[in-house]
């Protein structure tokens, strides 16, 4: 008889239109996967997307999402969460939105220990709209807004949000993971688990950013780019569990 | 006995498989898919494939799918 050891999700379909190498595709398959083993009912649950690479995710997930303002997502996510407690809501973010415009909203989240979900996909640029400087950005990458390289003189230094939102009271959980190899995608799936278990339990506030890639922005190829998350990346986002179990 | 299956119209050649996969099982083959991609083709001529998994975990565009027969 045959069994499968690996099998698409019955919530992610796959064939979503993300460039070649996107970290964001290995991510959403990880978040689907990670819903359906802790059996979190999809008519349950609430996916909310700020615009950028994540969204083009949507039509391959079988899962409600609700598109929201960029950076607003923590902000719908409070008002969803409130108004039925029960629903699983889960914010599914970018550097863009999450450190950049919604900061305030995702710290503020965190303050008032809203029990939600907060998924930030770092890959250092505002990826969608064609690679401009974010405040993720390392010193000394070069962006389209940039170009000779960001300089901490000129544009300042990058923001580790996930240690800034582990300082904040209302936290419940705090890490930093990411999946360029099997051995971190696993760490990544099980502090997801903890994250997801949290919100299920009514514990409070939970961030999990991601380290991901952009080859075409980064303007190298899916495997170099894997490199350069383990090489330079890393150096400035620590990988590791800031606050929580 | 273990089989790996290869969705060609979701891969988008990253080689992720192709570096990871432990028994060097996956190539990319010659042919493009309607994407325009060169996808990922298993060749595994000698049964040597474990069913680690690791191709599929690794496929940013769920591409893969790991299936193993029970003796």
């Amino acid at each position: 008889m045959e069994k499968a050891v690996y099998q698409r999700s019955k919530l992610y379909m796959g064939g979503h239109p993300l460039c070649s190498g996107c970290m964001h595709g290995l991510i959403g398959k990880l978040i689907l996967d990670t819903l359906e083993e802790l059996e979190i009912a999809p008519e349950n649950t609430t996916l909310l997307f700020p615009p950028g690479c994540g969204p083009q995710q949507d039509f391959c997930i079988n899962i409600n999402t609700v598109m929201v303002g960029l950076g607003r997502s923590a902000a719908v996510a409070t008002g969803i969460k409130r108004g039925n407690p029960d629903h699983f809501v889960l914010c599914w973010d970018g550097d863009g939105a999450d450190a950049a415009i919604g900061i305030g909203d995702v710290i503020h989240a965190a303050a008032r220990k809203e029990n939600i979900t907060v998924i930030m996909v770092n890959n250092s640029l505002f990826a969608n709209t064609g690679g401009q400087m974010a405040p993720t950005t390392l010193l000394g990458q070069k962006s389209t807004t940039c170009p000779q390289g960001r300089k901490e003189d000129v544009e300042g230094y990058p923001i580790n949000l996930a240690e800034i939102l582990a300082q904040v009271e209302g936290t419940r959980f705090s890490a930093r993971m990411a999946v360029y190899d099997p051995a971190h995608v696993r760490k990544a799936k099980k502090a997801l688990k903890t994250a997801f278990r949290l919100q299920v339990e009514k514990k409070g506030f939970a961030f999990v950013e991601f380290l991901s890639n952009c080859p075409t922005n980064w303007h190298m190829t899916p495997l170099k780019s894997i490199e350069h998350i383990k090489e330079m990346s890393q150096l400035q986002y620590p990988i590791g569990i800031f606050k929580g179990e | 006995m273990s089989r790996i299956v290869i969705e060609k119209e979701l891969c988008k050649g990253c080689e992720y498989c192709v570096t990871y996969c432990p028994k060097q099982l996956i190539h990319i083959g010659t042919a493009f898919n309607s994407m325009g991609f060169k996808y990922a083709v298993p060749e595994d001529k000698e049964g040597q494939c474990t069913a680690c998994g690791i191709c599929a975990l690794m496929c940013p565009d769920a591409a893969i799918e790991v299936y193993q027969t029970e003796k």
